[in-house]
C-alpha cells in the first residue's frame, strides 16, 4: 500500500514570503515544502499522520508582479479582549486610519506545480487508524475536490486549485536547466512549542525538479 | 447561538464600474490597479472586504455580536483605549491565570469570534503577548476571498480637473484656480472569486447562517453605501452562489468557476455597459448535487 500521492496545484498568484523580506514580502522563486506542506494539510489532515514533501515539479516558468496595498499594522490585543471579557465594555477595534500602513509585495503569478508526498503515521494514532483508511480518505477527497478549508499559496487571497496528479510524466518548462535557488525554508521544527525553530535547505532546481527528500537541514 | 453553516460555497461576484476608479494603486499615482504585463484590471481582496466591513457597520450600528474590529473611522483615538489594555491585567497576572484557566486562549478567541462580525467571518491575528504565552492565535475565518480581475483589459483615463477655492492665501495671490487629477475607467466588468469553509465554521470561528445571510446582503449592496467621487458608478451586478450538499464539497472549487462564463458581445469592440456582456452558466458542467443560486 503506497502511501505517496501526487497532487497538481496551480493559480493565478502565490506569495512564499522569504523570511528575511518579510515587511515589505519578496516571494520565494518557488513554492517552499512547508506551504506544500500546508495545501495538502488543507484537504486532509489528521492528527495520526503527517505529510511529507519528497518533491515539487515546478511546471510554469517563475514570472513575479507586484502589488502595493494598504494593510493595518497592529494585531488584536488578546489582554484588552481579556478586559472587555471579564466585564470592561469598553471599545475594542483597530481605526485603520491611524494603524494604517502601505506595504509592497513580490508575488509569483501562473504558479503551476505538481507536488509529490507521502505520509508518516504518528503516535497519536488510534487502534482503529491505519495508512490504508487515510489513503483512502485522502484519495477520495482529492478525486471530488474535497477539502477542510481551500489551500491557498502562501496567503490566503491567492487560492490554489487542486487535482490528483495521474501523469506518470509532468511537463516542464525547466527541462535541461539547473538552476541554484540557494537556501529556501525548508519547515519549521514543532518540537517544543515554546521554541518553535525554522528549518532551511539548499534548493536546487534540476529539469524542473525540486528534490526534498534526503536534503541538509540547516538551523 | 444561531446555527452554524453546514455546507461549503463558492461563491462568484461580478460588478462593474462606469467613470471612476474602483480600486487606487498606491504604487502609481492612485491610478486604477493593472496587471502590467496583460492590461486586465485589478481589485484587491482587502478592498472588497473593507467595503463588506462597511456595509455591516453600517446596517448593524455596532449592535451585539455585530461589532466590527477594524474600522476605518472612529470618534476615539487609540491611545485612549491602549491605557486601559494594561488595566484589567499585566504580564504577570495573564501568566497566572493561564496556570488557573488552562482554557483562556481559547475563551478568548471565542469571545472575539462571537462578538465581532469580521473576525468570525474574515479572522484575524490575535498573537499580542507571545512573551507572556498568552496567544489567542490566528483565527481564520471561513470566508477567503481573490483578487477580482477584468473580465477585459482596462483604460485608464486621466481627467484633467479644475478648483476655484485655492489653498493657500500665497497660492491665491498668484492664481485663481487650481488644477487637480482624477483617474478614471471609462468602463469595466471585474469577476471575483470566493470561498467559504463550514469546517471553519464550524470548529473555529461559529459563522453562522445568519452571518451568511448577512453577507449576501453585505456583498449586494457594498457598493450602494459608498459612492464617492472618485469611484464613479459601481454595481454588483451578479452574485452566484454554488452551494455544495456537503460541509466538504462535492466538486473542485475550479469546475464550478469554470462552468460561468462571462463573454463580451462580438460586435463590441469598446464595452461601457454591462449589457455588452452576456453571463452564461453551462449547468452541464456542474454536479446535481451543487445548488446554483442566482442572488440577484
Amino acid at each position: 500500500m503506497s502511501r505517496g500521492v501526487r497532487v497538481r496545484v496551480w493559480g493565478d498568484l502565490a506569495l512564499f514570503t522569504r523570511p528575511e523580506m518579510k515587511v515589505e514580502r519578496c516571494s520565494y522563486d518557488v513554492i517552499t515544502p512547508s506551504a506544500a506542506r500546508g495545501i495538502l494539510e488543507a484537504v486532509y489532515w489528521h492528527p495520526g499522520m503527517k505529510w511529507v514533501v519528497d518533491r515539487i515539479y515546478v511546471k510554469n516558468l517563475i514570472r513575479f508582479t507586484s502589488i502595493r496595498r494598504n494593510e493595518v499594522k497592529s494585531k488584536v490585543s488578546a489582554s484588552s479582549a481579556l478586559t472587555v471579557m471579564n466585564g470592561g465594555n469598553k471599545p475594542l477595534f483597530i481605526s485603520s486610519r491611524q494603524e494604517i500602513v502601505q506595504r509592497a509585495a513580490i508575488l509569483l503569478r501562473d504558479v503551476d506545480y505538481v507536488i509529490e508526498a507521502h505520509f508518516d503515521m504518528t503516535e497519536h494514532a488510534s487502534d482503529e487508524d491505519n495508512p490504508g483508511k487515510f489513503k483512502d480518505i485522502i484519495m477520495r477527497r482529492l478525486r471530488r475536490g474535497e477539502c477542510y478549508h481551500t489551500p491557498y499559496f502562501g496567503c490566503r487571497e491567492f487560492p490554489a486549485k487542486f487535482e490528483l496528479c495521474e501523469d506518470d510524466t509532468v511537463a516542464t518548462e525547466y527541462q535541461g536547466v539547473e538552476k541554484d535557488l540557494g537556501y529556501m525554508l525548508y519547515d519549521f521544527d514543532y518540537t517544543n512549542p515554546e521554541d518553535i525553530q525554522p528549518m532551511f535547505f539548499r534548493a536546487v532546481l534540476k529539469d524542473g525538479v525540486l528534490e526534498v527528500r534526503d536534503q541538509e537541514v540547516v538551523r | 447561538m444561531a446555527d452554524v453553516i453546514k455546507n461549503r460555497y463558492e461563491f462568484v461576484i461580478l460588478f462593474d464600474v462606469e467613470n471612476g476608479n474602483p480600486n487606487g494603486d498606491p504604487d502609481a499615482g492612485n491610478l486604477p490597479r493593472i496587471d502590467p504585463e496583460s492590461g486586465y484590471g485589478i481589485v484587491t481582496d482587502v478592498c472588497l472586504k473593507r467595503k463588506i466591513r462597511n456595509y455591516v457597520e453600517t446596517v448593524k450600528e455596532d449592535s451585539e455580536g455585530y461589532q466590527i474590529y477594524i474600522k476605518e473611522d472612529v470618534p476615539l483615538n487609540r491611545s485612549d483605549n491602549t491605557a486601559y489594555e494594561y488595566l484589567g491585567t499585566d504580564d504577570k497576572g495573564i501568566k497566572d491565570l493561564k496556570k488557573k484557566d488552562p482554557e483562556v486562549d481559547r475563551k478568548i478567541c471565542d469571545f472575539m469570534c462571537r462578538n465581532f462580525f469580521d473576525i468570525r467571518t474574515f479572522g484575524a491575528v490575535m498573537t499580542t503577548f507571545v512573551k507572556a504565552a498568552l496567544n489567542c492565535g490566528q483565527v481564520r475565518g471561513p470566508v477567503q476571498l481573490g483578487f477580482s480581475r477584468s473580465i477585459d483589459p482596462i483604460v485608464s483615463q486621466e481627467v484633467t480637473i479644475t478648483r476655484v477655492a485655492i489653498t493657500t492665501e500665497k497660492d491665491a495671490e498668484m492664481k485663481s484656480t487650481e488644477m487637480g487629477r482624477k483617474n478614471i475607467v471609462p468602463y469595466a466588468l471585474y469577476r471575483t472569486e470566493g470561498y467559504i469553509s463550514a469546517n471553519l465554521a464550524r470548529k473555529v470561528t461559529g459563522f453562522s447562517e445568519e452571518d451568511l445571510e448577512l453577507l449576501w446582503e453585505a456583498i449586494i449592496n457594498m457598493f450602494e453605501i459608498d459612492h464617492s467621487a472618485a469611484r464613479g458608478k459601481m454595481a454588483v451586478r451578479e452574485l452566484i452562489v454554488f452551494k455544495h450538499s456537503k460541509e466538504l464539497g462535492d466538486c473542485p472549487a475550479y469546475k464550478l468557476f469554470d462552468a460561468i462564463e462571462v463573454k463580451k458581445h462580438d460586435d463590441v469592440d469598446y464595452p461601457r455597459k454591462y449589457s455588452d456582456y452576456t453571463i452564461t452558466i453551462h449547468e452541464e458542467q456542474i454536479p446535481e448535487t451543487v445548488e446554483v443560486l442566482r442572488k440577484i
